[in-house]
């Protein structure tokens, strides 16, 4: 029993081990904000209350309990505010992912297609980007968005514009910045399941008689659907959240979610709306999430 | 089964096709002229010529690396020969993209459509050729009863066995009914029983279709077994292009002798010639007397190819009484080695000169009444007839 003992224990741990962690730092801070979130700001600090006091005993949590309300979840729903910025998010995410769908989808086709040899040297290109702080590469293009930046001094050399174009502080720099910054996430699952596929079946389907649009169309995509749908969602949930590229890139005129979430911690010092508007934002994402794994578990089933 | 008018309706409904091949009398289906296929400085193929009669089961054999798989890649469309030209019924097709040719592959490891069910597998060509529907339908369950698979039509291919598989692919690739039908390396995947069941039923389906079946393999056996004229390839070139029995029987080369089968070679100089006869003298065996080759040998230094199974071995030596008995080659030696094998065995004799002859004989006698032991002393006698005189 003892030598079983050896073994059975650090598999038993490796197993349980995620689960530890999402509860140490998924679910135990999710409840925090859950509670944030059902509570009355205040000037105090914490900024909120009520607040457990675990030294008054039972009842005082007792009393706590019975003081949380919803009142926050009704404002976010009542405030054009909020519900403007949702809207906002989930736009800019779903037109930033089909873009980002638009150019990864080619670039990761021809990575795969790629002479072997030089294959790791494409994936290194699309890597290589991140070894420098996200930060800084989003300034980089402030400085070459700019009023005198890099783009208007070319453009006005070669004499397609008169005069400097605004490209700071608009829905395109941010497009741009958005697209530029998570194009890898796009690129590296496409390319994962095009590299794996056999390159006989895109042959048998061209010896079937079908032109290469129909082999793609009938073949190839269908067959890249699991990569397509991992890239679609590495990048719609993260661009949802954005906060850094719209605040840096983009006007001030609309927010993303993510900007109005900053606003309520920092700026209004409000944190049970800016933790409602964390929870709303989560229940939101959770959507997409779910449908995903019920599509793959199907087409696991059907594999079956 | 598969009448002209059906062909024609295929060909007629793809998208720009190659016109239908007109058999004319005396000209081969396929015509492959002066084929150069270069992979960087690699000549695959190189200057290759052949012709492949309408109606013929053709195997491509040859170690691998040898370029047979690069020409079959070629017939499909799949690869573009740098020089010469592939003529299908007089058509240059060499340039043709593959969707467009009336040839089609079934593929080594298969290669069906996962996310399709067998039946969409089998009618994925027949859709893309325009077919009706119904059409579409009867000739899908045509195919589907030819290759035995009556139940299986909504099954992927993950939830298929091996040779299940084989036959979908075999179905997906009958289904256009192709003037010419590629199979490369079709069987490698099957293990020995049912690939040997699967030979037959190859066969008997190419005689019933009367298609035009050109296979690749590097299992001599199984071209042997299958095709009725097979082409040895090696290093981008054909070596030989012959009947089975040719191929094992009259080898051209010694390259040949020694691919195909087992064989005793022995190197020597001709010592004298006449109309039928050469008298060769070898280190290792001796003077032997052996048969003019059929592709007249005249150079001296040359190898004397002998088959196993033409090696006799007996205790005294053969019969003295007949005519021909002092051309008959004897050989003085020790059995060194037996290997039961069955149906035969196969002993090894070292020679007097140190050299090693390999003799098989077929086990006649289910008691061991003729069998040698190893360190018996043997003669092992053959022919003039038994040997192949090769140039080296």
């Amino acid at each position: 029993m003892s030598d079983h003992s050896i073994f059975t224990r650090p598999a038993r741990f490796a197993a349980i081990a995620p689960y530890v962690w999402m509860v140490l730092f998924f679910l135990v801070p999710f409840g925090f904000v859950l509670k944030i979130s059902l509570s009355q700001t205040a000037i105090s600090q914490p900024p909120y209350t009520p607040v457990f006091d675990f030294a008054a005993g039972w009842a005082s949590i007792e009393a706590a309990f019975g003081a949380l309300s919803s009142d926050n979840f009704h404002l976010l729903l009542s405030d054009d505010l909020y519900v403007l910025s949702y809207l906002r998010s989930l736009v800019v995410a779903a037109v930033s992912t089909s873009i980002l769908l638009a150019i990864g989808y080619p670039i990761a086709y021809g990575m795969a297609r790629l002479p072997k040899q030089w294959q790791p040297i494409a994936m290194m290109l699309v890597i290589v980007p991140f070894w420098t702080s996200f930060l800084i590469r989003i300034y980089a293009w402030i400085n070459i968005l700019q009023h005198d930046g890099l783009l208007n001094q070319i453009l006005l050399a070669l004499r397609l514009v008169s005069a400097p174009v605004v490209w700071l502080s608009t829905d395109s720099a941010m497009y741009l910045g958005i697209v530029y910054s998570y194009l890898p996430f796009m690129i590296l699952p496409l390319y994962a399941v095009l590299a794996k596929m056999e390159p006989a079946l895109e042959e048998a389907a061209a010896d079937l008689g079908a032109s290469p649009r129909e082999v793609f169309w009938l073949v190839t995509f269908p067959l890249s659907l699991p990569g397509v749908g991992a890239g679609v969602l590495l990048c719609f949930i993260p661009i949802v959240g954005e906060f850094v590229i719209p605040d840096l890139l983009a006007g001030s005129n609309a927010l993303m979610i993510g900007q109005t979430l900053w606003l309520e911690f920092f700026t209004n010092k409000d944190w049970p709306v800016a933790s409602a508007t964390a929870i709303v934002l989560l229940a939101l994402l959770l959507v997409p999430l779910l449908l995903y794994d019920r599509l793959q578990r199907r087409q696991l089933e059907q594999a079956r | 089964m598969a009448g002209d008018a059906s062909n024609t309706a295929i060909v007629e409904e793809a998208e720009k096709p190659v016109p239908l091949p007109v058999l004319i009398a005396d000209m081969p289906l396929l015509r492959i002229e002066g084929v150069v296929k270069k992979f960087g400085g690699f000549r695959a193929v190189d200057h290759l010529s052949l012709d492949i009669r309408a109606g013929e089961f053709f195997a491509l054999l040859g170690p691998s690396g040898c370029g047979k798989t690069t020409l079959l890649r070629m017939l499909a469309g799949f690869e573009t020969p740098d020089e010469g030209r592939i003529l299908l019924g007089g058509t240059d097709i060499a340039q043709v993209p593959p969707h467009l040719r009336p040839v089609n592959m079934m593929f080594q490891n298969y290669a069906l459509f996962p996310h399709l069910s067998v039946r969409d597998n089998i009618a994925f060509g027949l859709k893309r050729a325009g077919m009706a529907r119904a059409q579409i339908n009867a000739r899908v369950t045509e195919m589907v009863a030819l290759v035995k698979l009556e139940g299986f039509e909504r099954r992927k291919p993950d939830q298929l066995s091996g040779g299940q598989k084989q036959r979908v692919a075999l179905a997906r690739s009958l289904a256009r009914r192709p003037q010419v039908l590629l199979l490369d390396e079709p069987l490698a995947a099957l293990d020995k029983k049912l690939r040997e069941s699967t030979q037959l039923e190859l066969m008997e389906l190419q005689r019933r279709l009367g298609m035009t079946f050109i296979i690749v393999t590097h299992d001599q056996e199984e071209a042997m077994t299958m095709a009725g004229r097979i082409g040895v390839m090696d290093a981008g070139r054909l070596e030989q292009v012959a009947t089975p029995r040719e191929l094992y029987e009259a080898p051209q080369s010694r390259w040949i002798a020694e691919f195909v089968g087992d064989v005793n070679l022995f190197d020597g100089h001709v010592e004298s010639r006449d109309a039928h006869r050469l008298t060769v003298s070898t280190r290792d065996a001796g003077t032997l007397t052996v048969a003019q080759s059929r592709y007249l040998v005249t150079k001296t230094i040359v190898s004397v190819a002998i088959r196993p199974e033409k090696v006799k071995l007996s205790r005294r030596g053969p019969a003295t009484d007949s005519a021909a008995a002092p051309a008959i080659n004897r050989l003085d030696g020790v059995v060194t080695d037996t290997s039961y094998l069955g149906g035969f065995t196969v002993y090894k004799v070292r020679l007097d000169s140190g050299a090693v002859v390999r003799s098989s004989m077929a086990n006649t006698a289910r008691l061991e009444m003729n069998a040698y032991s190893a360190g018996q002393r043997v003669v092992a006698w053959f022919t003039p007839d038994d040997c192949v005189v090769l140039e080296q």
